[in-house]
């Protein structure tokens, strides 16, 4: 959407456009942002660890004759003396849709040059995906205090405790280096870096909004891999 | 690019498609935990989490992400690797099945 226009390199839609943009001998993606294609390229790459993850899940669980312990009861979280299923795995999921969509919108205001808004919207994301990354400390302490290890646990079979902790951790870890860059770009945005096409640390590149739609990628990612692992993790 | 014209002022899309598919995740996802809190069982269950997680994750990618938007090579380049995806899951339930098929026979009929 924020692609710029090049003039005379308006691509036809569909496959039409496709074949333009595929087969003229030059660049693909002809006027999108570097970055952001790399960061589309990077996240397909991280699209395929998060499967074989998942899917390794999948075979351990179906191979294994031992029964599966019950995700529901694992991660139930007792309220007012009532054990409530997954009740700190709903807050999350809650918590990081929230953070997504403030993060769509930084990424609608920051092309809209409001560099307010769309720095408090990172900000604010920032401070959801912390509060995601604390709850997530939260239930693995929980866990680790109810003796779940990798190789063990009280509750069934014990490859449980591996695909837990790997999953939730690679997930976690993606999620708590988000948050550090998100802190980062908030500091950029209101300092007007953007504004100002102030060139980054490493790179010579003009500061410039499309940044904040790259990092918004890799955020809605992280948020697209929760969406999975809450389905065949703690649903399933 | 710089030698190239391009337009200072990108379009943008109107908040009221965010706050709808904001909405509509956080509808979803009470669904999807819903499936649970009624413990929903066997197949019901299974299909129900899977229609709720890929409507999830189709309304992420294609307005959050941008990609409904996108031109049609960005979007072939990501979607037809998924195949590839897909056809490892296919392999790996054969795998399973046939590995438990095995520990089952060993343990209870021997070898």
């Amino acid at each position: 959407m924020s692609d710029p226009k090049i003039e005379g390199l308006e691509l036809k839609p569909g496959f039409k456009g496709m074949a333009q943009d595929t087969s003229s001998d030059q660049t693909m993606f002809k006027g999108v942002h570097w970055g952001k294609a790399m960061m589309w390229i990077f996240l397909l790459s991280d699209t395929f660890i998060f499967s074989c993850f998942l899917i390794s899940y999948m075979k351990g669980r179906g191979s294994t004759p031992v029964e599966w312990p019950n995700p529901s009861e694992v991660f139930a979280l007792d309220a007012f003396g009532v054990p409530v299923p997954l009740l700190l795995i709903a807050i999350m999921t809650f918590v990081l849709i929230t953070s997504s969509g403030t993060m769509a919108l930084a990424v609608k205001y920051g092309y809209e040059k409001n560099r307010k808004m769309c720095g408090w919207l990172v900000l604010a994301t920032a401070l959801g995906g912390l509060t995601f990354v604390g709850m997530q400390a939260f239930e693995w302490s929980k866990l680790i205090h109810e003796g779940v290890r990798p190789w063990e646990n009280p509750f069934g079979a014990p490859q449980f405790g591996s695909f837990f902790f790997m999953i939730t951790g690679f997930h976690g870890t993606h999620v708590s280096i988000g948050v550090i860059f998100l802190f980062i770009y908030a500091y950029k945005v209101f300092a007007g870096h953007y504004d100002e096409q102030k060139r980054g640390w490493f790179t010579s590149m003009k500061g410039d909004y499309v940044e904040i739609e790259i990092l918004g990628l890799y955020w809605h990612f992280v948020d697209l891999v929760w969406v999975f692992i809450f389905a065949f993790f703690y649903l399933w | 690019m710089s030698e190239i014209e391009k337009k200072d002022q990108a379009s943008t899309h109107k908040i009221g498609i965010y706050l709808w598919i904001w909405g509509l995740l956080f509808v979803l996802s009470f669904f999807s935990y819903m499936v649970d809190w009624y413990q929903f069982q066997g197949l019901l269950r299974w299909s129900l989490i899977l229609f709720f997680m890929f409507l999830k994750a189709g309304l992420i990618m294609a307005f959050f992400m941008h990609l409904f938007w996108e031109r049609y090579a960005l979007v072939n380049v990501l979607l037809w690797p998924m195949t590839a995806i897909a056809c490892f899951v296919f392999l790996m339930v054969a795998e399973f099945q046939y590995t438990v098929f095995t520990r089952l026979f060993y343990f209870f009929v021997g070898g």
